[in-house]
């Protein structure tokens, strides 16, 4: 009887075996890597309808985050400042630049200025403004040098272990509750020793069990 | 001093059987066209696979509360489904791995198809786990990956161990039937016509050709394998059990659970094989191969585990009175006269009751009275998970809270769909895969006792052996 298989045949199971867990491995780390928020959602910086730029108004104006996200202290929610706000000072300054447009028409018919999210969360995720602003959490732990960014970009992936790995250690990213604004703070020693003086003094308990983000 | 009398083993193979005549009498089965009625059972089956995969769709799509799952009872059908495939799938190890390491030869007739069994009954319960999550697409949650969430399976839970339990199950048992198919599907490779089967063959057989290099590295290879499955046999259902002892649900939280779970898996896995294997023997012409007397050795186990069943039902009551625990005592009494009285009774009747049949010798080789048996036995076993699942939750601790569970059509779907799903898998084992070990059975052979051709008789042997 002729042979059914040539003499190559004896290497496939070999071969098989050695692709098959390479590509496994190869999907495993593919997942994590390429589907993980730190991939798909950090740079992202979508065209807003009116162009502002945080680096005009923040970094060189000075304006104070709050000025306009007036909510961030009080509430869950930081708040897309109304487009009164913007006319506080746009109906002197600069009132006919056609990059203000939208602004006055907003204002002419009483219709909000459609502005697309930036930093998204899951529903199921609930994440409290109020309660990080209020320990020392800086605006620009999470959000990045806002005040260098011509367009807002989201700098962090926002990630469930993004999050975690704070709770479990939130000292070096904590400052004084009258820094929080501050763009470009550094602690003025050791940012864990400081941090952790920050936690005893305001007996801070970051929580990592389910419920502390999931209800 | 009496005297015994020395009483030969009924030979296993009935009929002037020798080697070439079993190879033809499996072999055939498989290269000779299928009889009109698997072309029928086929389209059943896959007429119920469609059944099963139509709901799972809708599962998928509309979530889980198409089932009939509600406060206080969020264990329904998917995890009584789950342990009673699981539980079929313990015949199958147990008789290829236990029973081979005991040297029980008879086996061999059956442990091909057992394990087949196994194997199919073994993925019909792992659907059940992967779709009662809800939401599917993160069923991959289940095992330890590297993911942005930071976060692990939660390893306290029974919940997870059973996943490596079922699947480390699912691996050996997939394993142990390959490597006892290769020298088979080596004899099919070499007696096939066609082309293309001798090629499929030819690459499942692994370069099969038989020498004795070969066959002492196979049974070594068996050997170790029937050993790493055996604790299988034990570890896999008492994992199961924790599902229900390791939370502290009255009626639940008994130490009694694991071997009782183990005894009640075995006792419905020899069900399921007698079904199986009655229909096929008679379909395919092989009451040589598997012969009345396997069905008896076989009924004798259903007695046995069925009877260890039945003691382990009374032990938990005794225990509910013993142990004074007012929540426990009701939990029992509920079982019995509550609610789902029905279910307990028809569970008590099929699986203590009917197997007690078999102290009878007549009934024990009567092959449809058996028939008739092993189904009751499996409705029984299906009974016992519901008994437990849905009377501990329905009726706890606080009676405001309780509630009367109904399944639904989707349920009830998706239960019958297994059926499909396992049935074609079976029907394409029956048709493509040699159903007996053809190897393992002309091993116990007595053409293969290496005296059998001797001139001499067994005269000499004797004095050498007292030397």
């Amino acid at each position: 009887m002729s042979q059914l298989f040539p003499k190559w045949a004896n290497k496939i199971p070999l071969q098989l075996q050695i692709a098959l867990a390479v590509k496994l491995i190869a999907i495993v780390f593919g997942v994590t890597y390429f589907f993980s928020p730190k991939f798909t959602d950090v740079g992202y910086a979508p065209e807003q309808v009116v162009p502002y730029s945080h680096r005009l108004h923040v970094g060189q104006l000075g304006i104070d985050c709050q000025y306009c996200h007036t909510t961030v202290k009080v509430s869950a929610k930081a708040a897309i400042p109304p487009t009164a706000t913007c006319m506080n000072c746009h109906s002197q300054i600069k009132p006919d630049s056609p990059k203000l447009e939208k602004v006055r028409e907003s204002w002419a018919n009483d219709v909000p200025v459609e502005w697309t999210r930036v930093h998204m969360l899951p529903d199921y995720a609930m994440f409290n403004h109020s309660a990080h602003i209020n320990v020392g959490v800086g605006c620009e732990s999470c959000h990045g040098r806002v005040d260098r960014m011509e367009v807002v970009t989201q700098k962090q992936p926002l990630s469930m272990s993004w999050c975690i790995d704070c709770h479990r250690n939130p000292a070096p990213n904590l400052r004084p509750v009258s820094e929080v604004t501050t763009m470009g703070w550094t602690a003025p020693e050791n940012p864990q020793a400081f941090g952790e003086k920050i936690i005893k003094a305001k007996n801070i308990h970051a929580p990592t069990y389910c419920n502390g983000c999931h209800y | 001093m009496s005297t015994y009398e020395y009483v030969p083993e009924q030979p296993l193979i009935k009929g002037k059987h020798n080697f070439s005549s079993i190879t033809a009498l499996v072999g055939d089965l498989v290269e000779k066209p299928a009889p009109a009625g698997w072309y029928i059972a086929f389209g059943i089956a896959v007429t119920l696979l469609a059944v099963l995969l139509g709901s799972i769709g809708y599962l998928v799509w509309e979530g889980t509360g198409i089932w009939g799952l509600n406060n206080p009872v969020g264990w329904g059908w998917a995890i009584v489904n789950f342990v009673w495939w699981v539980g079929i799938g313990h015949a199958g190890t147990l008789i290829s791995a236990i029973l081979f390491l005991f040297r029980q030869d008879w086996r061999t007739a059956i442990n091909r198809f057992a394990e087949a069994m196994t194997i199919f009954a073994v993925i019909c319960a792992l659907v059940f786990p992967g779709i009662h999550v809800g939401r599917i697409w993160v069923a991959y949650w289940m095992f330890p990956l590297p993911n942005q969430m930071g976060m692990w399976p939660n390893f306290n839970s029974p919940l997870l161990w059973d996943v490596f339990a079922v699947g480390t199950y699912f691996t050996v048992s997939l394993l142990f039937w390959f490597v006892g198919l290769v020298p088979d599907f080596a004899t099919l490779r070499d007696r096939v016509k066609s082309k293309v089967g001798r090629i499929v063959y030819g690459i499942f057989a692994l370069g099969w050709r038989g020498g004795n290099r070969q066959w002492q590295n196979y049974e070594k290879a068996y050997m170790i394998l029937a050993g790493l499955a055996t604790p299988l046999v034990l570890s896999v259902h008492t994992i199961v059990s924790f599902d229900f002892a390791v939370s502290i649900v009255p009626g639940w939280h008994t130490t009694i659970f694991p071997p009782y779970f183990v005894a009640g898996a075995v006792f419905s896995g020899f069900a399921m094989v007698l079904t199986l294997m009655i229909i096929a023997r008679k379909i395919y012409g092989l009451s040589d191969i598997m012969s009345d007397d396997h069905i008896e050795k076989m009924n004798i186990v259903l007695m046995t585990t069925g009877s260890m069943v039945g003691f382990a039902y009374i032990m938990e009551f005794f225990i509910a009175w013993y142990g004074a625990v007012e929540y426990e005592r009701f939990a029992f009494i509920n079982r019995a006269f509550g609610p789902y009285a029905w279910a307990y009774w028809t569970m008590m009747a099929c699986n203590v009751f009917s197997p007690q049949f078999f102290w009878s010798k007549k009934l024990r080789r009567s092959v449809g009275f058996t028939f008739f048996i092993s189904i009751v036995v499996n409705i029984g076993m299906w009974f016992e998970r519901f008994v437990i699942t849905v009377t501990s939750l329905a009726n706890d601790y606080l009676p405001s809270a309780w509630d009367y569970y109904t399944p639904t059509l989707f349920d009830a779907s998706t239960y019958i769909g297994t059926f499909g799903l396992f049935f074609t898998f079976f029907l394409l084992f029956l048709r493509f895969f040699p159903m007996v070990a053809i190897a393992e059975v002309k091993m116990i052979m007595p053409q293969a006792d290496p005296h059998y051709y001797d001139k001499h008789d067994h005269a000499e042997v004797n004095e050498k052996q007292t030397v």
